[in-house]
C-alpha cells in the first residue's frame, strides 16, 4: 500500500507548488491510475515517492512506514518504479537486464542466489518476454522494450509497482497488452500505480482514478465518478464530451474541435 | 565459450609479455630470460637487462594499460557516455600542467615530477567536480563531461603559456612526457602503481553491480536503491585516481582509456564486472604491445608510446564504428 499524506513539493526557483498538499492511497489488489494534464504533478509524485526531492510538508508511506525512514535499498525492496524514459548506456542481454532488478536484494560479492534466479525467471514469464531473453536491449521494438522494463520491475519482487506513462510510443495493441498486464498484476494482489495520459484506457482498466491539476487533487474514485465531462473540460481546458464506449459501457472521452466553421 | 575467451586473453597477455622481454636492443632467448628471472643466469649483463630494465618496463606497461582500461570502463559506465575517457575529463590536462610547471621550475628528479603530475591531476578532478556541482549538481552526467572539457581546455592553454616561455630542453622534456613513455620504468614505479591498482581495482570490481545500475541512468538507479549522484561521484573520483597514477609514472598514454572499454564490451557483453576485468587484460596487452613496437620499429630510436597507442587505436576505432558500435 502506498499512501500520500498531505504531500507538498515546490521546486527551487518555482513560484507555485508542484504538489499542493496531495493525499490519496493506492491499495493492494487494485490498479490505481494517476491522470492529469501536463505539468499537473504526476511525475513529481514518483520523485516524492523515491525521495528524490524534499517534501515541504506531508509524508509518503509504504505499508505504513514513512519512506523518509527507509533506506534507499529498503524502499527498492518494497516499491519498483518504471520511469518515463530509460536507455541503458550500453546494450545488455534482456536476461542480464532483467536480473538487475535483483540489485536491492543482492550483496556485492555473492553470486545470484536461487531466489534471484527464480525471481528473474518468473518476471520474464509474467511480463511475457521469455522469447526475448537472449536478445540485446538495443535490438527490441518499443513495445518489447516496455515489457522488458516491466519485467525488470517485477524481478524486484516488490509488493508495489509504479509506472510513469508506460504506453507512450506504443501502438494500440501494445497499449492494450500493457494495461492487460498491469490489471492482471494488480488483481493478483500487487499494488499497481500507473501514470497515464490514456484516459480511455484508464477508464476501462483502472479500479481507481486520481485526477491531478496544477498540483491539486481534483477528483478521486472509480473511473465513472472521476471522468465527468464538466470536470475534465475544466481540468484540461479543452471542450470535450464523455460518452460510453460501445463495448463495455466504460466512460469514453471525446475531445471536440474548437472551430466548427469552415476556413474561408 | 566464455572460458575460452578469458583463456585466450590471458594467453595473449603472457605471449606479448614474453615477447617484450625477449626483443629489444639485444635479443634474449627465452631460456636466458627464465634463467635471469629465477636467479641462475650465467651472463650478468643479460641478468641485469632482464631484471633492471625489461621486466620493470614490461610490468609497468601492463599496469598502465590495465589501470587505464579499468578507469575508462568505469568512466564510460558512470557518465553513460561511450566517448568518456580519463583524459577527456581533465585528468590528463591537470597532470600535464603539474608536470610541465615542475619541469619549467627546474625540478629534475623524476619522482618529484611524478608527484607534481599527480597533484595536478587531483587538482583538475577537484575543479571538475566543483564546477559541475556549482552548475547544478552531480546528478547530471552531462555537466561532469562539460566541466571536464572546460578544465582540459584551460589546462592546455596554461601548458602553452608555460612552454612558450620555457627553454628548449624544458620544452623537449615536457613534450616527451606528454607523449607518454615507460622507458624510464623503475621498480618503485611498478610497486606504487601495482599497489594503487590492487586497492582501487579490487574495490571497483567489488562494486561492479553498482556500475551496472548507474549505467541505466539516474531515475532507474535511484529506483533500484542507490543514490546515483553519490555513488557516481565515488566511481568518478576512483577512476580519476587510477588514471592520475598512470600519468604520474608514464605520462600521457592516449587512447587506451577510450578504446579498451569498447574492446572489452565486445568480448564480454555489457555487464560491468566482466567488462572491468577484460578491460584490465586488454589494456595490459595493448600497452605492452605498443611499447614493444615503440622501441623496436625504428630501433635504436624510440617512438613515443602515446603516439603508438593512438596509431593502433584509430584504425581499430574506425573498424568498430563500421561494425555498428
Amino acid at each position: 500500500m502506498i499512501a500520500f499524506d498531505q504531500v507538498r513539493v515546490r521546486y527551487p526557483g518555482s513560484d507555485r507548488d508542484a504538489l499542493a498538499g496531495v493525499s490519496f492511497t493506492a491499495s493492494p489488489g487494485q490498479l490505481t491510475a494517476v491522470v492529469g494534464p501536463n505539468g499537473s504533478g504526476k511525475s513529481t509524485l514518483v520523485r516524492a515517492l523515491l525521495g528524490r526531492i524534499p517534501l515541504q510538508q506531508g509524508r509518503v508511506t509504504v505499508d505504513g512506514t514513512a519512506t523518509a525512514l527507509l533506506s534507499r535499498r529498503d524502499l527498492a525492496r518494497r516499491v519498483a518504479v518504471v520511469s518515463q524514459r530509460e536507455e541503458p548506456a550500453f546494450p545488455l542481454s534482456v536476461r542480464d537486464y532483467v536480473a538487475l532488478g535483483r540489485f536491492p536484494w543482492q550483496h556485492a560479492w555473492s553470486p545470484p542466489s536461487p531466489q534471484d534466479l527464480d525471481a528473474a525467471e518468473r518476471a520474464l514469464r509474467e511480463a511475457d518476454v521469455v522469447p526475448l531473453a537472449d536478445r540485446r536491449t538495443d535490438a527490441l521494438s518499443g513495445g518489447e522494450w516496455q515489457r522488458v522494463r516491466v519485467a525488470r520491475a517485477l524481478a524486484q519482487a516488490t509488493d508495489a509497482i509504479v509506472l510513469d506513462e508506460p504506453t507512450t510510443f506504443l501502438d494500440i495493441a501494445h497499449e492494450m497488452a500493457c494495461f492487460e498486464l498491469l490489471a492482471a498484476l494488480a488483481h493478483a494482489g500487487r499494488c499497481v500505480v500507473v501514470i497515464s495520459h490514456q484516459l480511455n484506457l484508464v477508464a476501462r482498466f483502472a479500479d481507481r482514478v486520481v485526477l491531478l491539476a496544477r498540483g491539486h487533487l481534483v477528483a478521486e474514485g472509480a473511473p465513472g465518478d472521476v471522468m465527468r465531462g464538466e470536470t475534465l473540460e475544466r481540468v484540461y481546458e479543452w471542450p470535450l464530451v464523455v460518452s460510453r464506449d460501445p463495448a463495455v459501457g466504460a466512460p469514453t472521452l471525446v475531445p471536440l474541435r474548437k472551430r466548427h466553421a469552415p476556413l474561408p | 565459450m566464455r572460458r575460452a575467451r578469458w583463456g585466450a586473453l590471458l594467453l595473449l597477455l603472457v605471449v606479448t609479455g614474453v615477447l617484450a622481454l625477449m626483443l629489444g636492443a639485444t635479443n634474449i632467448a627465452p631460456a636466458d630470460i627464465w634463467g635471469a628471472l629465477v636467479g641462475d643466469g650465467r651472463d650478468t649483463a643479460t641478468v641485469a637487462i632482464v631484471r633492471a630494465v625489461r621486466l620493470p618496463r614490461v610490468l609497468l606497461a601492463m599496469l598502465v594499460g590495465a589501470a587505464l582500461g579499468m578507469s575508462g570502463s568505469v568512466l564510460q559506465g558512470t557518465l553513460r557516455n561511450a566517448l568518456a575517457e580519463p583524459y577527456l575529463l581533465g585528468v590528463s590536462g591537470g597532470a600535464a600542467v603539474g608536470a610541465v610547471v615542475a619541469v619549467a621550475a627546474g625540478v629534475g628528479a623524476p619522482p618529484l615530477i611524478a608527484l607534481a603530475a599527480f597533484v595536478g591531476a587531483l587538482g583538475a578532478v577537484a575543479a571538475v567536480l566543483a564546477i559541475a556541482h556549482a552548475a547544478g549538481g552531480l546528478g547530471d552526467t552531462r555537466l561532469l563531461l562539460m566541466s571536464g572539457v572546460v578544465v582540459g581546455a584551460f589546462a592546455n592553454a596554461a601548458i602553452m603559456v608555460v612552454m612558450a616561455a620555457a627553454a628548449p630542453d624544458v620544452t623537449r622534456n615536457a613534450l616527451w612526457w606528454m607523449m607518454g613513455s615507460v622507458a624510464a620504468a623503475g621498480w618503485r614505479d611498478v610497486v606504487l602503481l601495482a599497489a594503487m591498482l590492487a586497492v582501487i581495482g579490487a574495490w571497483l570490481v567489488h562494486q561492479a553491480r553498482g556500475l551496472d545500475v548507474l549505467a541505466l541512468g539516474g531515475d532507474a538507479a535511484d529506483s533500484l536503491g542507490i543514490d546515483a549522484a553519490r555513488v557516481g561521484r565515488r566511481f568518478f573520483v576512483l577512476a580519476s585516481l587510477l588514471a592520475a597514477a598512470t600519468v604520474a609514472v608514464a605520462g600521457l598514454v592516449g587512447f587506451v582509456g577510450l578504446m579498451v572499454p569498447h574492446l572489452a564490451r565486445s568480448i564480454t557483453g555489457g555487464r560491468a564486472r566482466p567488462v572491468l576485468l577484460a578491460a584490465a587484460l586488454c589494456g595490459a596487452i595493448l600497452v605492452v604491445g605498443a611499447d614493444l613496437a615503440a622501441r623496436t620499429v625504428r630501433a635504436p630510436a624510440e617512438l613515443p608510446l602515446g603516439a603508438v597507442t593512438a596509431l593502433v587505436g584509430v584504425p581499430f576505432f574506425l573498424w568498430r564504428l563500421r561494425g555498428g558500435r
